[in-house]
């Protein structure tokens, strides 16, 4: 059983958000980074509680990044995994990543590809079910449970109000969210372990990027809460009946 | 060159997503001068002609009961057939699961640009650019997509459903696609219990660790129910299991978009709103007249939730006219 998780980097979830050079780029200067939750809390947790029942299963880690996101994988590594590969190159947009992503698949031959369901920045939700397309495997989204029975799959996704239970054979490309594990935190023995954990760099593939971010925006400033006193619940419901005009 | 919708559909029947989907596509046409029509996979329920009141002129089916439940590479190969008949340059899906698990492959299958969780109509005055919500719903980003196909997935409940033409009909046109072999076998479907999907809910209720247990969660309920709306929680009272983990709204929950979020005993920690601040109103009821979620709300109330919440009930059961 070969696992491969995708990681990602995003800035940590109280993170200021602005922009610099007119709008163009995130201010990251004193920003904070983790692991895109959805890769940590559920991808690479759930690739681990799979490892733990299956110790000949090995986990492969892929990040596509410049040098800078090195400590992030290696904290992905102190969770877990066995090795981990870093596609040298800026992520330039989904098609992009996920074009890289698959070239490193296709050399590894995995059974499972597990992504989160998205970046808590740039919320594609794409990454996953773009690399399933170009590796010409089934791909489940949003999952949030997850059994493998040999060689075959039980996932539950999500879908319009409610939960489906699907059958899938392996490969399958899954994109994961919330139900799939329980977060964890490294302990040290992770810690000291990922140091020496392989961690190898390769260079992109050629790929094209298919669209580009032209600018940034700031939504407008909220005008300020209204409040209203505690005894007089009515006035709140005249102003959402007749001001807010929701109710 | 024409807008094709994807209309998802959800055990035979269309869904809120859907229609804002089709209203969209429908604008987009106008606005780029051409015709928008719609593509459903599988069996449906509806009346598929009446969806001519959104705008669109045809509706191609592929009624093929086998096609009831999602396999995203079948679906995929279906689309990119639909295309091709169609001529259509500008595909539109819905923001939901579906939506998701299928754009990024027939971005793929197609080499077209796609943009997911768009916000309004692209500016199309130069080149093409679309309005899409980044950073959790902190921030927005003008993407340009740059191939002569192109794919947008819309934020749910950002752009309303609207009737353009109260009695057009769209004409249902059979379409047989070639289908690839099914990979993904569907065992069983259960929907949450309850009247509406939280996705789909545009009035919320939602409670958070003020209130201290699940035995208080009647009023919550009981308010959501009145209003017509659905009830959700904070990300420690999923944790706590003392709601279901689908109720859980926040950064690495559910991200929502009601017209009116109503938060009762919930701080507002950032994670928290980054789920919820699209909500067009938001109400915000907390003993703690510190709690940062203040500064994100519309309204608000300094008090306690079970003097309050009690007597918010009564308030609307006078506005509704029920005893």
């Amino acid at each position: 059983m070969k696992i491969l998780v995708c990681i990602s980097k995003s800035p940590d979830t109280t993170a200021k958000i602005a922009f610099t050079d007119n709008n163009t780029k995130f201010a990251a200067a004193g920003v904070q980074w983790i692991i895109n939750p959805y890769d940590e809390w559920y991808a690479l947790v759930k690739a681990i509680e799979i490892k733990e029942k299956d110790t000949s299963a090995v986990i492969h880690l892929v990040t596509v990044g410049p040098a800078d996101v090195e400590p992030i994988i290696r904290k992905a590594l102190a969770l877990g995994g066995d090795e981990a590969i870093r596609v040298n190159a800026d992520s330039q947009d989904s098609f992009y990543v996920a074009a890289q992503i698959a070239e490193i698949a296709r050399q590894g031959g995995y059974d499972l590809i597990f992504t989160g369901k998205e970046t808590i920045d740039y919320n594609g939700s794409s990454v996953g079910g773009m690399i399933a397309e170009m590796l010409n495997m089934p791909f489940v989204g949003l999952a949030n449970h997850f059994e493998l029975n040999g060689n075959t799959s039980t996932i539950t996704r999500e879908i319009e109000g409610g939960e489906e239970k699907v059958e899938v054979d392996l490969p399958v490309v899954v994109s994961c969210q919330q139900g799939m594990a329980e977060a964890r935190i490294p302990n040290m023995r992770g810690i000291m372990a990922a140091r020496t954990k392989p961690l190898k760099v390769v260079e992109p593939a050629a790929a094209d990027s298919l669209t580009e971010i032209v600018q940034f925006e700031l939504p407008p400033a909220k005008e300020g809460v209204k409040l209203i006193p505690a005894d007089n619940p009515a006035e709140l419901i005249r102003l959402l009946h007749e001001e807010a005009k929701v109710i | 060159m024409s807008v094709l919708i994807y209309i998802d559909q959800s055990e035979g029947h269309i869904k809120k997503a859907a229609l804002e989907a089709l209203s969209y596509g429908s604008q987009l046409a106008k606005q780029t001068g051409t015709t928008a029509e719609g593509i459903v996979i599988g069996t449906v329920k509806d009346d598929l002609g009446s969806l001519g009141q959104y705008g669109i002129t045809q509706v191609h089916q592929v009624a093929n009961p086998q096609l009831d439940h999602l396999d995203a590479q079948v679906f995929t190969g279906i689309l990119a057939q639909a295309v091709q008949l169609t001529g259509a340059t500008i595909i539109i899906f819905p923001g939901n699961a579906d939506g998701k698990t299928i754009a990024p492959r027939l971005s793929v299958r197609l080499k077209a640009a796609l943009v997911s969780g768009a916000v309004g109509l692209p500016d199309t005055t130069n080149g093409f650019i679309v309005k899409k919500s980044v950073f959790s719903g902190k921030a927005f980003a003008r993407v340009s997509l740059k191939t002569d196909i192109k794919i947008i997935t819309l934020n749910p409940n950002a752009f309303p459903a609207v009737v353009s033409a109260t009695d057009a009909k769209a004409a249902v046109v059979p379409f047989n696609a070639t289908l690839d072999a099914t990979k993904v076998k569907s065992l069983s479907v259960n929907k949450v219990k309850g009247d509406i999907p939280l996705s789909e809910a545009e009035i919320v209720v939602s409670g958070g660790r003020g209130l201290k247990g699940p035995e208080n969660w009647g009023m919550v309920e009981e308010l959501a129910k009145l209003l017509g709306g659905a009830t959700a929680c904070s990300r420690p009272v999923s944790d706590s299991d003392w709601r279901p983990h689908h109720e859980h709204v926040g950064q690495t929950g559910l991200a929502i978009a009601p017209n009116l979020y109503i938060a009762i005993g919930i701080s507002g920690a950032i994670q928290h709103l980054a789920g919820v601040n699209r909500s067009k109103t938001i109400v915000v009821i907390n003993k703690d007249p510190e709690a940062p979620f203040f500064k994100a709300a519309d309204y608000g109330i300094v008090g306690d939730a079970f003097e309050v919440v009690p007597q918010l009930i009564e308030e609307v059961k006078k506005l509704k006219g029920v005893a």
